[in-house]
């Protein structure tokens, strides 16, 4: 594979007008990815779902390389009905079209910064492997005082050009003073066995507020991997809704540094899986100074063959006393070939601290589906009245009324 | 203050921390196969247990020393460790207890050990491990009546072979763990016990470990077999003199339950912790396993660990029989400069399994605590259900406490709660108690003895006693 690498990047490189500096920065992360693979089981990480392993079984022959330079076609049919919004639109990991019409185009900043590679100093290989890729790297600063009029949504698309490919892209967001924005990452995909790894960077100062909803719905066979870096200066939200039901594999990873006091972070999360569907979410979230907060909710419903893991890790620095952390992760399990792993993990260095998690699976309850049926369902619409009743909890974390119903049409789920 | 009085002021911290002077025969130091045919020799071993060492040294060799866990220590250089040590007079076994070296007899009374037979007022049967070497078992003849044998690992090499070699190494092969095999190669002597089937022991047996001399590494191993519809409560306790130098303690413990028996394994663990600057102390390295081999067979693990400078250690339970359960309850206190990485790990195998896993943490100083526990539900095992509850209490902004637990369910019809909390004692409750009488020091006792409620109740009686007293200890000085 590495002679691979190292051919798929320099025909890249190539289709790329950048600098020297940038080829030699990006040179580093190629080698770093060369020496340390794919992660895989032997990292505690990646214990529950090594990648190194479903990558080698589901695609074969992974190439890095996709020419860059030249344009896909859009096919608009892709677009949220009923809904105004600003589009970012990736195909095959190129981006199409940036539209922010909606908006005072003096208030929002877009810049090409693929020379200065924010650089995240993970342990993470897929980490180095997109900064050694990425053909571009945006960053849209939403400036003080400006909150955006409708969301953005991000549609990441792929079309028949490619096959068991590579693509990795990136963003870098910041959120100036007293700031909004909500973004809605969007995937449909048209082929399968390719490889996705997404990685964002959210930068939000004093008083931004930032809703991020990943919709994850049609089924397909990609492989898909995301990393979310969120800084949050004093009295900043973040706010993070992860519906994961529609690829083979997908991990989501957000890491989450409370730097600011009374700063806050949600994340909520919904696993719907069917055959042979493997899905993560892990989360870091670091409370690093005093009065801070963080809420995870996290539900999983679970049916043949399919596995969801979630790993939680609540960080508490000495200084960050009068912390408020919460996690809670549950699971059905429809079918007994079914599996649901968790790792809610608490690390606590300060006294003045309320840190609770809890977590719970099992399969659903006999009595209430004896219930419903006695008063005249059937045994399946008791079972999809219970599940949706299960579901529709998480939904209902979701603070922004729009979108909250936006999200509710789009999975099907009534009231 | 003159030395002596220092002495005294440091006997008050840890009232366990005298050394007596006794002639040891030591191993030449090191580990080599000459070390363990050296072990194997003195105690007089038959040849199938020395391969059985030879297999677990030479499986050793290619294992490296576990490195994930949350403690961190200096590494430990293992050739320059004794790995058999005994009292001198220990060489002709003494046919009775009066044969007995009197410093010996007197260590174990500065201990409170009921050694003599004066003990059959308390009831309690014991086997007094010293260094390295089973001293004396109390109480023979009323076990014999019952068909029970309790006596020390090496007399059951040589009087019951049949039962050793059948179960030895059957929870805990040697190929298993770094700390485990290291055990299996070097081990020198421990507790062996055989309830017959049928039999409700009468009383609960007791083994007291105290490591004596130093640079020596103590690897007891216990073995505990309760043939069907059997009963046994068993405890241990542990004590080590206060040394300078990190010692090294890696015991293997494996408990095997047939049908319907039932096995109560309960453990006050008061180690030398260190100094308050976090000198010295004991290493902890212990691996404690059940397996409920036959259906509804039961294994409860009950441990009070207060000492020791870092404790790494998770008893378990594997569930293989039908109907069987597993139980964990566990206070952990970490003061000063202490570590401790514990918790349990619930295996799942059979059908209708029950597991519940009660563990209380509670730190102060200096210190760090890590619960760490696995819950894994196979698919084969239908119907089965594990509630777990892990609680945290921190004292002051300098101390840790970590949970990271791992729950796996494979099996759609089993169910899985899993519970954590972590805070501090509350204003309000400590306020309430002060307003009537108590100083903070009494208050905090107080309510940290209701936090572990729980898991003192499953204490025997004079345990309870003890391991409350020894709660207080813990945490004098970490108020205010």
């Amino acid at each position: 594979m590495n002679e691979q690498l190292q051919l798929d990047f320099d025909k890249i490189v190539k289709t790329l007008k950048i600098s020297e500096n940038e080829i030699r920065s990006k040179k580093i992360f190629l080698k770093k990815f060369i020496d340390n693979g794919f992660p895989n089981r032997k990292q505690e990480n990646w214990k529950f779902l090594d990648i190194s392993q479903i990558i080698k079984k589901k695609i074969i022959d992974l190439s890095f390389f996709y020419d860059y330079s030249l344009p896909n076609k859009i096919d608009p049919t892709i677009f949220v009905d009923g809904l105004e919004h600003n589009k970012i639109i990736f195909i095959n990991g190129r981006i199409e079209k940036i539209d922010f019409s909606y908006e005072d185009k003096n208030q929002i900043e877009i810049n090409d910064e693929i020379g200065k590679n924010f650089i995240l100093n993970y342990e993470n290989s897929l980490i180095d492997l997109n900064n050694a890729f990425t053909n571009k790297v945006f960053k849209i600063l939403v400036k003080k005082n400006y909150s955006l009029k409708k969301p953005l949504i991000i549609y990441h698309s792929t079309n028949d050009k490619i096959k068991s490919k590579n693509i990795n892209l990136s963003l870098n967001f910041e959120l100036e003073e007293n700031s909004s924005m909500r973004l809605i990452d969007y995937f449909i995909d048209n082929t399968d066995t390719s490889f996705v790894n997404i990685l964002y960077n959210f930068n939000l100062k004093r008083y931004s507020i930032l809703k991020n909803y990943k919709l994850d719905k049609f089924r397909n066979n990609n492989l898909k991997y995301s990393f979310n870096n969120i800084e949050q200066d004093d009295n900043s939200i973040s706010e993070t809704f992860i519906m994961s039901a529609g690829s083979d594999y997908f991990k989501n990873e957000l890491n989450c540094n409370l730097n600011g006091e009374y700063s806050s972070a949600f994340i909520n999360g919904v696993f719907s899986l069917k055959e042979n569907q493997q899905h993560e979410i892990r989360s870091t979230i670091n409370h690093l100074v005093e009065n801070t907060k963080s809420y995870q909710l996290i539900k999983s419903v679970l049916g043949k063959n399919s596995k969801s893991v979630y790993q939680g890790r609540i960080f508490v620095n000495s200084k960050a006393q009068k912390t408020d952390g919460y996690q809670l992760s549950k699971a059905i399990l429809l079918d007994e070939t079914s599996e649901f792993n968790a790792k809610p993990e608490l690390e606590i260095y300060a006294d003045d601290v309320k840190c609770s998690h809890g977590s719970a699976s099992g399969s659903l309850n006999e009595d209430s589906i004896f219930y419903l049926m006695s008063r005249g369902l059937s045994y399946q619409q008791s079972k999809e009245l219970l599940i949706n009743g299960f579901l529709l909890d998480v939904v209902e974390k979701i603070t922004d009324p729009e979108i909250k119903n936006l999200i509710k049409s789009i999975i099907g789920l009534k009231e | 203050m003159d030395t002596r009085e220092k002495d005294i002021e440091k006997l008050k911290d840890y009232k366990y921390g005298f050394t007596t002077d006794i002639e040891n025969i030591k191993s030449p130091k090191g580990l080599n196969e000459d070390v363990i045919k050296f072990i194997s020799n003195i105690k007089k071993e038959p040849k199938w247990m020395l391969e059985f060492r030879l297999k677990a040294y030479r499986r050793l060799k290619l294992l490296k020393e576990p490195n994930w866990q949350k403690p961190k220590y200096p590494k430990i250089d293992y050739q320059d460790l004794y790995y058999y040590s005994a009292p001198k007079s220990m060489k002709d076994k003494p046919k009775s207890l009066d044969e007995l070296d009197p410093k010996l007899l007197e260590t174990y009374k500065k201990l409170g050990i009921p050694l003599q037979e004066q003990a059959r007022l308390n009831g309690i049967a014991v086997d007094a491990v010293f260094d390295s070497v089973s001293v004396a078992t109390t109480f023979k003849g009323e076990l014999t009546k019952h068909g029970i044998i309790f006596c020390s690992m090496s007399e059951a090499i040589q009087k019951h072979p049949e039962l050793v070699k059948k179960y030895l190494g059957s929870v805990i092969p040697v190929t298993d763990h770094f700390f485990a095999t290291l055990n299996s190669a070097v081990f020198t002597d421990g507790s062996f016990v055989y309830i017959p089937e049928g039999v409700k022991c009468p009383m609960e047996l007791s083994t007291y470990f105290r490591i004596n001399a130093s640079e020596t590494g103590q690897f007891e191993r216990t073995l505990i077999i309760a043939d069907k519809g059997s009963y046994v409560s068993y405890l241990e306790g542990c004590t080590a003199p206060m040394r300078d130098e990190n010692q090294l303690h890696a015991a293997n413990v494996e408990l095997i339950a047939l049908d319907d028996a039932e096995i109560k394994y309960s453990t006050v663990q008061n180690w030398y912790p260190g100094d308050e600057n976090g000198k010295g102390g004991i290493y902890n390295f212990v691996t404690k396993r059940g397996l409920c081999k036959g259906t509804n067979s039961k294994i409860s693990w009950t441990q009070v660990e207060t000492g020791s400078a870092i404790t790494w250690k998770y008893p378990s339970c594997i569930l293989k029989g039908d109907n069987s359960i597993g139980e964990f309850y566990s206070i952990a206190i970490t003061n000063n400069h202490q570590k401790a990485d514990t918790g349990t790990k619930m295996i799942h195998l059979g059908k209708n399994t029950k597991s519940k896993i009660i563990s209380k943490g509670i730190s102060a100083g200096f210190s760090d605590m890590t619960y760490r526990g696995l819950v894994d539900i196979n698919s084969k095992a239908k119907n089965s259900s594990n509630y777990t509850q892990c609680d945290s209490l921190l004292m002051g902004n300098k101390c840790g406490a970590h949970t990271v637990p791992y729950i796996k369910n494979k099996n759609f019809e089993s169910n899985i709660a899993h519970e954590a909390t972590t805070s501090k004692i509350s204003e309000e409750q400590l306020h309430y108690c002060q307003q009537r009488g108590l100083n903070p020091e009494e208050a905090v006792g107080l309510i940290v003895n209701g936090f572990c409620k729980e898991v003192l109740q499953q204490l025997p009686m004079e345990f309870a006693v003890e391991a409350q007293k020894l709660v207080g200890i813990s945490l004098e000085g970490s108020v205010g």
